[in-house]
C-alpha cells in the first residue's frame, strides 16, 4: 500500500515537534530552521498550518532538474534529492509550484521531504495526529466519514 | 552536553558584544536556566544595588533541554535583581524565543550597564550587534514587533520586547516575547527597559545538538510525552480549558480570593471560566476560544488563543484588537476577574490582550487595582485622583480604564504602576496590600489551601504560585491527595515542591509538566542530555542547592526571614463562606517546622553548616 502523509491543520497546536523531529532525522540535530515540514502561524487569525512536499506523481522539481538529481523513490512514492548529483542549481525551487523544495546554503544542496523512507518523523512526533501517514488512495476517509456521520437515517428508525 | 557552552556577554555602557565560554563546573552545580544564571547574579552583583541602577545586570537564560524535543523544552528565564521586591528576579517564559536563542548558539545572555539611548540587540548566531532603538521607544511591544519584522524583512526572528509600561517605569512590568508569551513577574521588563534596552531580536540557524546520549534521549523523551498524554490534567483538562480549568474547582474549595481577598468566592466565578470561554457568545455565535496553542515543543498546549466579542465597549471602535491573540490564562483571569468583582469575560480579555500589548503583568496590574477599589470604596482614593472614574469593585469599565491607563503610564495609571504595596503605603492604608515581599498574590487563597500560605511566605520572589505548588497536592491529588485545610504536613510538601520546581526550572522545561511528571520521568531526560549522572536524588539536590543560594542573596538584600510572613487579612480574619469557613492561615504553626527542615536557624537565616553542604559561595 502507498501512503501519503496526511495534514488536518485544525488539529494543529503550533509545537513545532514534527520540524524538530524532521531536523533531527535529516540533519541529526534539533534545528527547526533545516526542517523539510514547516508549521505556519497565521497569528491574527489564531491558526497554525502544517505545510510540506505533497509528492507529485509528475513532480515538477523532478522534471526541471538539469542533472537528473532528483529521482522517484518506487517504495513509497517519494520524490528524493541525491546530494552527491545535485549542483545547486535551484531550477527546482523555480519550478516546484508550493515552495516545498528549497536550498540549503550550508551545503549548496537543495533539500525537500523524502518521507523519512517510509517512516515519516514528523508524523510519529505530532501530538495531536494533525499529521498522519495513511492510505494514499484514502486520505479523505476521514472527512467523508465526519460527513457520513451527519446523514440523516431517520428513515431506518 | 546540551548546553552550547557559550554565552553572550553585552556590556550596554560600552557598547560591547563578547562571547564567553559557560562556567561548566556551576553548570554541574545549578544546570541550567533558573539555578546556573542565578549563580552568575551572585557572582556578578552586589545584592544592595539599586534594580534599577547600572550596577544591576539582566539576564536571559535558557536550560540544557531548551531546543531539544524534551515536551515543553522551550523554556527560558529572565533574572535580574528585582525591583519590585529587592529580591532576586526569575521570570519563565514560553513561546519561541527561547528555542531560538539556543538555535542560534547562546546558552544565555548577560546584560550589564547602562545603554546611552533607547537600544535593541539583534542575534544572528554568532553575530551579535546593538543597533539605535530611538524609532521603537515609546511603542508598544506589538507595535515594536511589527517595525522590527519590517525592517529585519526576515519572517523567522523572534522578538522579546518591553512595552511602554516598562518605560514609564511601572514596576511589574514584563517582557513579551512572541507577541502573548511573557517573563511576567517582578518587574524584570522594568529592569530591562532601564538599561535603554527595548527589545531582543533573535534567528538561530544552527540547531541544538551534542546531546550526551541521544538514543537513550529518544527514549526518556519518547517515553515522557506518553506520560503527559495518558495523564488526564496534562492530556485532557489542560488543552481543553487551560489553566482555566481551575477557575471553578479553586472556587467550589472556597479559595478563590475575591475582591481584593476580603472574600474567598466569587459569585461569577463561572461567567470568566474556561467553561465559558467555549460557549458561543450572541453576537457572532462564535465562542471566546479560537483554539489552543502551544508553546515551542509542548505536547500538552495549554495555551488559549482568544478573540473579544467585536461588539462589546471596549473594543467596538477599535478594530485593531479584533484579532485572535492570547486569551486568558487562570492567574491572569483570577486578578482581573474574582479579585476585582468583574465577571465580564470580554472586558478581562480585553485587558489581557493590553497586559501582552505593553507588557505588564496581569497578577500584578489586577490585584494593584483590586487594592485600589478596597480604597474606593473606602473613600481614600476619590474622583479626583482618579479624574472622574467610578473605580468600583465590579465596574468592567473601570477596569478597562485603568488598564489603558496604567499601560501608557498615564495619569492614575501611573499610581496604579506602583504595584499594591507602594500604592496602598502612598495612600495611607498599607494592611490592604496583598502581598508578601512587595510582590501581590496570585489567585489561591492560604485560609482555603494552607500549604499555599507557606509557600506564599517563603517564596524567594515575593508571593507566587510557581516557587512551590501545593494546590497540585492539596487540591489535585498530584501525586499524593493532602487535605487543604490542614497545616500537618505540609512543611514538609513545600519544601519538596520548591525544591522540585527549582530543578525543573532550571532544565529549561516547563513547571506544568509537573501534573503529571515525577522528578523519575524528568531525571532520564536530563541525564541523557548533559553530560555526568544526572539521577533524581541530584536534580532534587541541584533543586535545594539553587533554593537556598536564593534565599542567602535575599538575605543580603535585606530581604530576611522577618518578611516570611501574610498580610494580616489573611492571619486574622477568617474566610467568608465556603469549605474553609472561619479558617485563617495557620502560617505560624507551619513556619518553625519549615526552617528546622530546611537546615535555617530559626529567624529563617541559612546556616553556615547549610552553606557548606550545598557548597554555597561565600
Amino acid at each position: 500500500m502507498q501512503k501519503s502523509l496526511h495534514i488536518d491543520p485544525g488539529k494543529c497546536t503550533g509545537c513545532l515537534q514534527c520540524e524538530s523531529a524532521c531536523s533531527l532525522e535529516q540533519e541529526g540535530l534539533f534545528n527547526p530552521s533545516k526542517s523539510r515540514i514547516k508549521v505556519f502561524t497565521f497569528h491574527d487569525e489564531g491558526r497554525f498550518v502544517p505545510y510540506t512536499c505533497t509528492q507529485c506523481d509528475e513532480a515538477w522539481c523532478m522534471q526541471a532538474c538539469p542533472v537528473d538529481a532528483i529521482v522517484l523513490n518506487p517504495l513509497n512514492g517519494s520524490k528524493d534529492v541525491k546530494s552527491d548529483v545535485c549542483v545547486g542549481c535551484k531550477v527546482c525551487t523555480i519550478a516546484c509550484p508550493f515552495g516545498t523544495i528549497n536550498y540549503n546554503a550550508d551545503t549548496g544542496k537543495v533539500i525537500k521531504c523524502d518521507l523519512c523512507g517510509g517512516d515519516p518523523a514528523c508524523a510519529t512526533a505530532c501530538p495531536t495526529d494533525a499529521i498522519s501517514y495513511i492510505d494514499a488512495n484514502a486520505t479523505g476517509l476521514d472527512k467523508m466519514r465526519a460527513w457520513a456521520s451527519k446523514t440523516d437515517n431517520a428513515s431506518n428508525a | 552536553m546540551a548546553w552550547t557552552r557559550k554565552l553572550l556577554r553585552v556590556n550596554l555602557t560600552a557598547g560591547t558584544c563578547t562571547e564567553e565560554a559557560l562556567n561548566m563546573e556551576w553548570a554541574n552545580d545549578y544546570l541550567g536556566q533558573r539555578g546556573l544564571a542565578t549563580r552568575y547574579l551572585v557572582e556578578e552583583i552586589d545584592p544592595m544595588c539599586d534594580p534599577l541602577g547600572p550596577d544591576n545586570k539582566f539576564v536571559m537564560a535558557t536550560g540544557p533541554l531548551t531546543g531539544t524535543n524534551a515536551s515543553t523544552g522551550g523554556r527560558y528565564s529572565c533574572l535580574c535583581k528585582s525591583p519590585l521586591t529587592n529580591t532576586l528576579a526569575c521570570s519563565n517564559s514560553g513561546g519561541f524565543f527561547g528555542a531560538e536563542m539556543k538555535f542560534a548558539g547562546w546558552d544565555m545572555i548577560i546584560f550589564e550597564g547602562k545603554a546611552a539611548g533607547p537600544t535593541y540587540l539583534n542575534i544572528e548566531n554568532d553575530t551579535a550587534e546593538l543597533l539605535p532603538a530611538d524609532d521603537l521607544w515609546g511603542k508598544s511591544v506589538w507595535e515594536a514587533d511589527k517595525m522590527l519584522r519590517a525592517k529585519h524583512q526576515d519572517p523567522q526572528i523572534r522578538i522579546a520586547a518591553v512595552g511602554r509600561s516598562a518605560e514609564e517605569g511601572n514596576l511589574y512590568a514584563a517582557v513579551v516575547n512572541d507577541l502573548h508569551r511573557a517573563a511576567g513577574r517582578s518587574g524584570v521588563g522594568t529592569v530591562m527597559a532601564s538599561k535603554n534596552l527595548k527589545a531582543v531580536v533573535i534567528r538561530g540557524t544552527q540547531g541544538v545538538g551534542n546531546v550526551a546520549d541521544p538514543k537513550a534521549f529518544m527514549a526518556a523523551t519518547t517515553a515522557g510525552k506518553a506520560v503527559l498524554a495518558e495523564n488526564p490534567v496534562t492530556g485532557q483538562g489542560l488543552p481543553t480549558y487551560g489553566t482555566q480549568v481551575l477557575m471553578n474547582v479553586i472556587n467550589e474549595v472556597g479559595a478563590l480570593p475575591t475582591r481584593n481577598m476580603r472574600e474567598t468566592q466569587f459569585e461569577g466565578a463561572a461567567d470568566v471560566s474556561g467553561e465559558a470561554m467555549h460557549e458561543p457568545r450572541k453576537s457572532d455565535g462564535k465562542p471566546n476560544l479560537t483554539t489552543n496553542g502551544a508553546c515551542y515543543a509542548c505536547t500538552i498546549a495549554c495555551g488559549r488563543i482568544s478573540t473579544i466579542d467585536r461588539t462589546h465597549f471596549s473594543v467596538k471602535d477599535k478594530p485593531e484588537y479584533w484579532i485572535a491573540s492570547g486569551g486568558l490564562e487562570y492567574e491572569a483571569a483570577w486578578a482581573l476577574g474574582p479579585d476585582t468583582g468583574v465577571n465580564d469575560i470580554d472586558a478581562l480579555t480585553y485587558v489581557n490582550f493590553l497586559c501582552n500589548e505593553d507588557g505588564m503583568d496581569p497578577i500584578s496590574f489586577g490585584s494593584t487595582v483590586a487594592a485600589a477599589m478596597e480604597m474606593f470604596e473606602d473613600g481614600v482614593i476619590t474622583t479626583e485622583h482618579t479624574g472622574g472614574m467610578e473605580l468600583k469593585f465590579g465596574s468592567a469599565e473601570a477596569l478597562c480604564w485603568a488598564a489603558e491607563m496604567t499601560a501608557k503610564g498615564e495619569g492614575f495609571g501611573k499610581d496604579l504602576g506602583l504595584g499594591s504595596k507602594r500604592l496602598c503605603e502612598k495612600y495611607g492604608r498599607p494592611e490592604l496590600s496583598m502581598t508578601v515581599k512587595g510582590q501581590e498574590f496570585p489567585a489561591y487563597d492560604p485560609r482555603g489551601i494552607q500549604g499555599m500560605g507557606l509557600a506564599y511566605a517563603t517564596s524567594n520572589r515575593g508571593a507566587c504560585h510557581l516557587r512551590g505548588y501545593t494546590v497540585a497536592s492539596e487540591i489535585l491529588g498530584i501525586p499524593e491527595k493532602t487535605d487543604p485545610l490542614e497545616t500537618a504536613g505540609k512543611p514538609g510538601l513545600v519544601k519538596a515542591f520548591q525544591d522540585a520546581t527549582a530543578a525543573v526550572d532550571s532544565a529549561g522545561l516547563c513547571v506544568f509538566t509537573t501534573f503529571a511528571w515525577t522528578m523519575d520521568d524528568i531525571a532520564p531526560q536530563v541525564d541523557a542530555a548533559c553530560d555526568g549522572d544526572w539521577s533524581t536524588e541530584r536534580m532534587m539536590e541541584v533543586g535545594e542547592r539553587i533554593w537556598n543560594m536564593e534565599r542567602v542573596f535575599n538575605a543580603a538584600a535585606g530581604v530576611g526571614g522577618d518578611q516570611d510572613t501574610l498580610p494580616a487579612r489573611l492571619l486574622n480574619e477568617g474566610s467568608n463562606s465556603g469549605p474553609a469557613k472561619g479558617k485563617v492561615s495557620g502560617l505560624k504553626e507551619m513556619l518553625p517546622e519549615y526552617y528546622e527542615l530546611r537546615g535555617w536557624n530559626a529567624d529563617g537565616s541559612v546556616t553556615d553548616a547549610t552553606k557548606q553542604k550545598f557548597g554555597l559561595p561565600a
